[in-house]
């Protein structure tokens, strides 16, 4: 065997199944959106204000969903890096558990949680803080607490390692030096976990854009979202080439933000 | 430190947001409402009865088993000997044989699954269950080959030198030491495998056809009715969720490299 | 038991970019011999180790085992027992299965297999200990499986590699000859690793000194200690006092500085030379003297260590018997050195 390919052997089953039933099927579909030989079907995804707005409104959501992801989860992974190793376990378990739910079920239990007869709807109206339901359900409201309680762990978790990541002799520097723990945080934790912060906020941003089952199910067909858009085009419309259009374009921006994203880790990561 | 408290009672909160879901199916599930009720009226055993007494849903949880379980299989057989190749081959195109094993997790499910759909509808492979296998595999992999070569990276490779001096052949030392010592990932790879399987559902919606799995009965029911015996149905997913991630802590390794 | 192999090295090559590990080494192991190849780290010795052993293949040059050429052969096929630094025990089997494995890979018959261990841990004096797991055994406990489980196939070859470094002093004096009185009892053809010369004179039959890839000396310990071949091979082993000059008439050495000694060995005159003077060999003659300030003086028990420092500028390490008071610091002394004391090597 040559030195060029030594140990590809065993990587070919993978490389075959991978090949034929992920490669080759996503560049096919993508190939539909240019049949018509011009890029008639990417102007009407990109020119239509339809369909703009479905784009635009994906790319809110994302944002969105990043930034309650990022305010909730921060503090999370703090926690579970900073206790003792008892309450670390407990803190991935209840991390964990939810994330390995199935999805159904999360947003079964939320349309059960927010709907209109639902609990929260109930506890306030017997409580007499509100006369009639709140819209909470089949609106932007429910997709993000959904969205935002799926994504959650995935920002948990890089935060988690970057904090854990972090000397604690830096810290113990600079407690030693008489510095408050706000100042601590804001001076040395927030400064050097800058890295997990920025992984944690890129995968949770990427899933955001591709998201089909909760806005589905918890949008109520209210809240158009680019992969709900795609998956109507197909089962609906059976217009297979808009959708592979919409497609490419979705897979365009998602890998466009990876690899900046990556490149924007690289210096980071020397430092 | 002060701040401390302020942090663990805010917590406290967010894992009140993160477990409220879990906890609340559970009462709805013993509810003796006809319809969805909270706080439950009474308690019944009904909505489990109905679940165990419907052939589909019985039929759908069949299949997503053994859908799970063969998606295991073939992602193991897989992703173990890719693994193998990433960590320890020296070959051209490695780094990009990596980001191909990995790009599953990369690209959006929903153009995995409707580009999966496109080719099965033309081999005429929808509502075959192990063409479900194949999709499912592709969304597997990338966790087993995460787990695996985390799990090679930490392998002491002068055990096998040893076995092999000691005249073990390359097989031998295989079966004998590397993958009885790499046993604990191997744990963790096979059960997140059968798990991304057994929860998945887009792929599901799109190439299960008439023969349902669980999620994809379960996503058509809350579509279509919001019944309780979703929620008997979710608290048996929970209480196999739970198992999974027990035996996992107990026999698998490493239970936060497995979420990543 | 059938007698042990002779190895024999012949011209052994081994190249990893610009470095050479192994630049042409040939050395013979007779049948029951101890060889301790002694070198610092980066020496070759380990390259040197798994050329035998079948783990490295060589560029160049060949391994023969009873005159059989093994360079090709997997390491599998050689028979070859070997103790690893850090024991490589296998951590997800039991003592007794540790030891039975490289017999189940030979396919030996189970009772045959059963006996044999049972033989080889009592050897090793581990009897009882069968069912431990290595993380349940001390640091000398995991050690003794090591050699158990490298001898209990009758290697043709046992290969040491720096075994004792991870052990404590004591533990590891106790394991050396230990060690030492196997290797004889099983009359096994050893090559032992080490780059600690107080072991590998404690331990060898002959040692070879090994440096950047190349064999230095290959000789019997008293050899090596009294009559190294170069510089680096007296300066490696042993305290010393290394100096160079110029050969003159009638067992004369020159010195820098015009200091001259007299040496019992003739060497053609004119040529430089190196000259050896082991710290222990001054005595109170008056020839060769060397008479200077004490800079340091340390009490060992036995013996006193002292730097002198001469009115030449040459500093002198000194073992003197521990008789008497300690000399001060400071204070002056002086020591001789016999003629046949001092070893003068080709430089």
């Amino acid at each position: 065997m040559s030195s060029t390919s030594k140990g590809f052997l065993p990587a070919i089953p993978a490389l075959v199944l991978l090949g034929v039933f992920f490669l080759y099927p996503v560049i096919r579909m993508l190939g539909f959106s240019i049949e018509t030989g011009n890029l008639d079907w990417y102007a009407k995804a990109l020119g239509e204000g339809l369909y703009l707005q479905v784009f635009w409104n994906t790319f809110q959501i994302a944002v969105f969903v990043t930034f309650f992801c990022l305010l909730l989860g921060y503090p999370l992974g703090f926690l579970i890096a900073t206790t003792t190793p008892f309450w670390a376990t407990m803190g991935f378990i209840f991390v964990l558990l939810p994330l390995w739910t199935s999805v159904l079920v999360r947003t079964y239990a939320w349309m059960v949680l927010l709907g209109r007869n639902g609990v929260f709807n109930r506890m306030l109206i017997d409580a007499g803080i509100v006369a009639d339901p709140l819209p909470l359900l089949h609106n932007l409201t429910g997709v993000l607490i959904g969205m935002v309680h799926v994504l959650l762990p995935y920002m948990v978790l890089p935060v988690y390692g970057a904090v854990k990541r972090l000397d604690p002799s830096i810290v113990a520097a600079a407690q030693g030096l008489g510095a408050s723990s706000w100042r601590i945080f804001w001076r040395i934790y927030l400064p050097l976990t800058l890295n997990g912060i920025f992984a944690g906020s890129v995968i949770v941003f990427v899933l955001s854009l591709g998201f089909y089952i909760t806005p589905a199910l918890l949008g109520g067909g209210r809240v158009m979202m680019i992969a709900v858009l795609i998956e109507q085009q197909v089962r609906e419309t059976l217009n297979w080439q808009f959708a592979a259009a919409l497609s490419a374009v979705l897979l365009g921006f998602t890998l466009a933000v990876y690899a900046l994203a990556q490149r924007a880790m690289r210096p980071e990561a020397a430092r | 430190m002060k701040g401390r408290h302020g942090l663990i009672a805010a917590c406290a909160i967010i894992y009140f947001f993160l477990m409220l879901p879990l906890l609340v199916v559970f009462p709805i599930s013993l509810s003796s409402a006809p319809y969805m009720q909270f706080p439950p009226p009474g308690f019944s055993w009904q909505w489990y009865e109905r679940y165990l007494d419907d052939p589909q849903w019985i039929d759908a949880t069949w299949r997503s088993l053994y859908v799970g379980v063969a998606t295991a299989v073939l992602a193991l057989a897989l992703g173990v000997p890719l693994a193998f190749s990433l960590v320890r081959g020296k070959f051209f195109g490695r780094g990009i044989l990596d980001r191909i094993a990995m790009a599953p997790v990369i690209v959006p499910t929903i153009i995995v699954s409707v580009a999966v759909y496109g080719l099965f509808a033309k081999l005429k492979l929808i509502g075959m269950w192990y063409g479900l296998v194949v999709a499912h595999t592709v969304l597997a992999l990338p966790f087993v080959v995460l787990v695996m070569v985390a799990g090679l990276r930490d392998f002491d490779r002068g055990l096998e030198q040893a076995a092999e001096g000691l005249g073990a052949s390359r097989l031998r030392t295989l079966m004998r030491v590397t993958l009885p010592l790499l046993r604990p990932s191997l744990v963790s790879a096979g059960l997140l495998a059968f798990i991304t399987s057994f929860d998945e559902v887009v792929v599901a919606l799109f190439l299960s056809g008439a023969n349902m799995t669980l999620p994809k009965k379960m996503f058509d029911n809350i579509l279509m009715e919001i019944d309780p015996t979703i929620a008997a149905v979710s608290v048996m997913q929970i209480v196999l969720v739970t198992i999974v991630l027990v035996l996992i802590g107990r026999f698998g390794r490493g239970l936060s490299a497995t979420a990543r | 038991m059938a007698p042990s192999a002779e190895l024999r090295l012949e011209s052994v090559f081994r190249r990893f970019g610009e470095v050479r590990a192994l630049d042409g080494v040939s050395l013979a192991v007779e049948s029951g011999e101890l060889l301790t190849i002694l070198g610092p780290s980066g020496s070759g010795k380990t390259t040197l180790l798994k050329v035998v052993a079948g783990f490295e293949k060589p560029d160049g040059g060949r391994v023969l085992v009873d005159g059989q050429d093994i360079t090709s052969l997997p390491p599998a096929k050689r028979d070859i027992g070997m103790v690893f630094q850090n024991y490589a025990l296998f951590p997800h089997l039991t003592v007794r299965q540790n030891v039975a494995f490289p017999l189940e890979m030979r396919n030996v018959a189970r009772p045959e297999i059963d006996k044999r261990v049972g033989e080889t841990l009592a050897l090793v004096e581990l009897a009882g200990y069968d069912e431990r797991l290595p993380r349940q055994l001390s640091g000398g406990q995991q050690q003794r499986v090591a050699l158990a489980r490298a001898i209990v196939f009758n290697p043709r070859l046992l290969l040491l590699d720096e075994p004792f470094g991870a052990l404590d002093r004591k533990l590891r004096e106790t394991m050396q000859l230990e060690v030492r009185r196997l290797q004889r009892r099983l009359a096994l053809t050893t090559i032992f690793i080490t780059h600690d010369q107080e072991e590998a004179l404690v331990l060898s039959d002959r040692i070879a000194v090994m440096n950047k890839g190349t064999i230095q000396q290959i000789a019997t310990t008293t050899e090596i200690y009294e009559r190294p071949a170069s510089g680096f091979v007296a300066d490696f082993v042993g305290e010393s006092n290394i100096f160079y000059g110029t050969a003159g008439a009638d067992g004369v050495v020159t010195l820098a500085g015009g200091r001259t000694l007299n040496v019992a060995r003739k060497v053609p005159a004119g040529k430089n030379v190196g000259v050896l003077v082991r710290p222990e060999r001054f005595s109170n003659t008056a020839i060769n003297a060397f008479e200077g300030e004490v800079i340091e003086a340390v009490y060992l028990g036995s013996s006193f260590k002292i730097r002198l420092k001469t009115a030449d500028d040459f500093a002198v390490i000194v073992r003197l018997p521990a008789r008497g008071k300690l000399p001060a610091v400071g204070g002056r002394v002086s020591v001789g050195i016999e003629p046949d004391e001092i070893h003068v090597f080709d430089v």
